[in-house]
């Protein structure tokens, strides 16, 4: 039986944006405010879990043609790469090191190794989710 | 690395080569290549003797774990020659004989002939090592090479029987010797043989002096199969011919005897150890021949007589230890119990070598080894029963054969026995003559059967497989120069005097004074007014009545109920021990996860509770508290509802529910705790969880899905209400104790200072302590990878079942 998900659909496409958006300032803030990479990877694991919820799994495959497995990969290289990043500075593993730039736009910002951590955090969390959720969701 | 060492590693070193000889130059018996070593070694032995004879000592020491004290020191005094000699010796004519004896098409030659020079290796280990871990290695090598050796016809059913009991009974003993080692070594610090017997005065009245003692006459006994460990030798008799003849006779059951032979220098001063040497040994003594005569199997009747001429030499050397006491008195009064032991030794392992190669020539022969089949073999065989009867007069202690003075030396021993003033053998030590003379009676009888009932009577030529014929010379050469040696030794006693009173030498060391060996002197007459005269003529006389009348009192064996015999015993008692075992793993392995936890956590309750009490660690202190707010009250409340009706509700949907409930007050508990990233993470976290358990409720199987509620065990109950009430207290417990201030200052301090960032929480995890965070990650993949893994296995599986 085919079900009218007009609604839902038009919905998701609205809010997505907006959770994907608050999402990644949950990220970016993390350093900041309360956040980081692990809430916010589970938050745009969720936008993408609304996407699925809304349409098939097909769908959400060809829109974002991610192995999710790979992306676990990728965080853990990140977070991994970061930290031993330090020892070739002569420093200890996983020290990390930030500066503040004055930006154009932005003004005065910081740039934080640790951000690239969190990436990979973040990486992992959607990894991981998408890949539980994605799994069971395939098998019968 | 010495000759002397090569020497006795020599045989281990042949056994690499053998697999390859046997290969290589398979038309030649593979024997024939064993044979040039142990008669070499014999002759380098041999070499010694003159250095040995005036009670010199030869020690070569070659570093093996120097750290610990663990040399492989090779010392060669007296008894480690004598041995050596016996060893090789014994070992070069059983190689002569087994060629002959085993087929070269039919049997596995290089297996065979493998674990007979580990075995002779292993032996000369164990009686030229002067450090007692090496002696204990050797030893080990012994018992498992003896293993190899009786289950050499692994096909059969009683082979492999006879090698697991034997393994088991002497692996028993040779460990509680290692126990005894470790004592000693703890006693005296060193593991040195020579050294001990040394300090032999000083660790008399240590704590650990009698334990140590008893681990090594158990060691002792065990391996030369005394009361009541003697029931493996019997059945090691499925071993072929030429493996009793080597292990069984005359080597490895002695090295008990030389054990504690060894030993009596360092133990004997205790009334203990003479008391259970000699009276082991004379219990023995008594029921191997005693035993002996019942049995109708050749071998059987020489294995309870091994058992018996073993227990006769042990009491020896019991009786013999209390010289010790008496120093140098008399000329040697007690010492001749010491005499006789040595001589019987060397006696014993010439007639017992010979009686079982003619015995494996009659099987050979005739295909039979029970009595009742054979008889009037005498005609037939004519050279195999001169040797027969020569053994086995020997054996009964009849002139003008070495067993005879033996004997005779034996029966002096006991006699004087009585006279020791020492440990109440004053009122008991009366038992030891009459003992020893019932058991000559017995020896005499059984000796009589083996050869009478074998060699003359009636020939039954239906009865046998074989149209029985001489045995080929090479069968015969090994035990004729074995009976020789009876003789010889009989008639002229004095040509081994000087190898004897080496031995004593090295025996009772105290008793000689620099400079002075001891004197034997052994003679065939002691004069008419003499007492063992008239107690052999005794033996004789009492010994052919029995013979003439035994199937009128046969029947006493019957009698005997087999319920009690050691045999019985040993064999319900393995067998209780596996099913007990099993019952008492099947009574709380039981395979219920539920059970398992329930072991968990009441252990858990017993070890924390314990610890509580037994430490006085309750304590209550109010001080540190803060004040309670009402929306605290309100939502312990909600959860403390919630997670009593999980309990009681009767659909899962509902308690999966409840425990949504109770994550979403948790992440609110974080959020007036004044946690945000927690309460977050909570938030999102507990909706997953949520929602996965709803699928996996969603596909639970129809079968079964009654919804009911879960049953009432007050056991779980009590268990669930102890861990809950024991984490309460240590937690009240652990925040009334708090001893230091938290180290959070740092956090506060440095979050912005030294790691450029405001959120404090967040900066710990990624910075402070990315560490750990690194692994969290980590985990969260391997679950991912987990559980992807899974789920598409089993989808795979599926596929080739379907």
């Amino acid at each position: 039986m085919k079900t009218n998900d007009l609604i839902l659909q038009t919905v998701s496409k609205v809010i997505l944006f907006l959770i994907v958006l608050f999402s990644l300032y949950m990220f970016f803030a993390g350093h900041y405010h309360p956040g980081g990479g692990f809430v916010g990877g589970l938050m745009t694991s969720g936008a993408i879990v609304l996407m699925l919820l809304a349409y098939d799994i097909k769908t959400v495959t060809t829109i974002l043609p991610v192995d999710y497995k790979k992306m676990i990969a990728v965080g853990l290289l990140f977070a991994a790469g970061t930290a031993a990043g330090g020892l070739l500075f002569g420093v200890p593993f996983l020290t990390h090191a930030f500066t503040y730039v004055d930006l154009p736009l932005l003004g005065k910002t910081s740039l934080h190794t640790a951000v690239l951590f969190d990436t990979g955090v973040y990486l992992v969390v959607i990894g991981v989710t998408m890949t539980i959720i994605q799994t069971i969701g395939e098998s019968e | 690395m010495s000759l002397l060492h090569f020497a006795i590693i020599s045989p281990l070193i042949l056994a690499i080569f053998i697999p390859m000889l046997h290969k290589y130059f398979h038309k030649i018996h593979t024997g024939w290549f064993l044979l040039p070593l142990p008669a070499l070694l014999f002759f380098y032995f041999m070499s010694y003797f003159p250095e040995t004879a005036h009670g010199e000592s030869i020690t070569e020491t070659l570093p093996w774990i120097p750290s610990l004290g663990i040399d492989f020191a090779a010392r060669i005094d007296g008894l480690g020659l004598l041995f050596a000699l016996l060893i090789t010796g014994i070992g070069a004519l059983v190689v002569l004989y087994s060629i002959f004896y085993l087929s070269k098409e039919k049997e596995k030659l290089n297996q065979f002939y493998v674990y007979l020079l580990l075995f002779m290796g292993a032996m000369l280990g164990v009686v030229l090592s002067d450090n007692l871990i090496v002696l204990y290695s050797f030893w080990e090598l012994t018992s498992f090479s003896s293993f190899l050796l009786i289950g050499y016809w692994n096909h059969r059913e009683r082979s492999r029987y006879g090698a697991q009991k034997s393994m088991l009974i002497t692996v028993f003993g040779g460990l509680s010797m290692l126990g005894g080692i470790l004592l000693l070594y703890l006693m005296t610090g060193t593991f040195s043989i020579s050294e001990i017997i040394g300090m032999a005065g000083e660790i008399t009245g240590h704590q650990f002096f009698i334990p140590a003692l008893i681990c090594f006459l158990l060691g002792a006994f065990t391996k030369s199969a005394q009361f009541p460990f003697h029931i493996w030798l019997p059945d090691a008799m499925e071993a072929p011919t030429p493996v009793s003849a080597y292990l069984h006779s005359a080597t490895m059951v002695k090295a008990g005897i030389y054990l504690v032979a060894r030993l009596t220098p360092v133990f004997a001063v205790s009334g203990l150890w003479v008391w259970l040497v000699a009276g082991i040994g004379i219990l023995t003594l008594f029921w191997g021949s005693f035993s002996a005569v019942k049995h109708n199997d050749l071998k059987g009747i020489l294995a309870y007589s091994t058992i018996s001429q073993l227990g006769m030499i042990m009491s020896m050397l019991g009786v013999g230890g209390i010289a010790l006491h008496y120093g140098n008195v008399e000329d040697g009064f007690y010492t001749v119990a010491i005499t006789a032991a040595v001589f019987h030794l060397i006696n014993h392992a010439t007639f017992k070598g010979s009686l079982f190669m003619v015995v494996g020539i009659v099987d050979h022969e005739t295909g039979t080894r029970d009595i009742r089949k054979l008889g009037g073999l005498m005609t037939l065989m004519p050279i195999t029963f001169t040797l027969a009867a020569i053994g086995a007069f020997s054996m009964a202690g009849l002139p003008p054969f070495n067993g005879f003075l033996s004997k005779e030396m034996f029966f002096t021993g006991m006699l004087r026995a009585r006279e020791i003033g020492l440990f109440n053998f004053e009122t008991l030590g009366f038992l030891f003559p009459i003992v020893a003379w019932v058991a000559s009676v017995f020896t005499f009888l059984y000796s009589m059967i083996l050869v009478f009932k074998t060699f003359t009577g009636k020939y039954q030529p239906e009865k046998l497989e074989k149209k029985p014929h001489e045995a080929p010379v090479g069968m015969l050469i090994p035990p004729v120069i074995l009976v020789s040696l009876v003789v010889i030794i009989g008639l002229f006693p004095n040509i081994i005097e000087t190898l004897i009173e080496s031995v004593m030498g090295a025996i009772l060391p105290s008793l000689l004074a620099e400079g002075h060996e001891f004197h034997v002197h052994i003679s065939h007459w002691h004069g008419f007014d003499s007492p063992e005269l008239w107690m052999t003529a005794g033996v004789i006389i009492a010994g052919i009545l029995l013979y003439r009348n035994l199937p009128r009192w046969s029947g006493i064996y019957n009698r005997m109920p087999e319920r009690f015999s050691l045999n019985r015993f040993y064999d319900t008692g393995l067998e209780k021990t596996q099913l007990g075992a099993m019952r008492f793993t099947g009574l709380y392995m039981n395979g219920f996860i539920r059970t398992y936890l329930v072991y968990i956590f009441t252990f858990m309750i017993f070890i924390l509770g314990t610890t509580m009490v037994y430490k006085n660690a309750f304590k209550l202190d109010t001080s540190n508290v803060a004040n309670i707010h009402y929306f605290e009250v309100v939502l312990a409340a909600i959860i403390a509802i919630s997670s009593i009706t999980i309990l009681f509700s009767k659909s899962r949907l509902t308690s999966i529910i409840l425990l949504g409930a109770v994550g979403y007050t948790v992440s609110l508990f974080f959020v007036i705790f004044r946690a945000p990233d927690l309460a977050l993470t909570q938030l999102v976290i507990e909706t997953v969880s949520v929602a996965l358990f709803l699928l996996c409720f969603y596909h639970l199987p129809k079968l079964g899905k009654n919804e009911e509620r879960m049953g009432f065990k007050l056991g779980n109950l009590l268990v669930s209400i102890g861990v809950g009430a024991i984490v309460t207290l240590i937690a009240l417990s652990a925040h009334s104790n708090k001893e230091f201030d938290s180290i959070s200052e740092y956090y506060v301090e440095n979050t912005y200072k030294k790691a450029g960032g405001e959120n404090m929480v967040n900066v710990i995890l990624v910075d402070f302590r990315g560490f750990d965070t690194l692994f969290e990650i980590a985990v969260l993949g391997i679950a991912a990878l987990g559980i992807f893994a899974m789920i598409k296995l089993r989808m795979t599986r599926g596929k080739e079942q379907g």
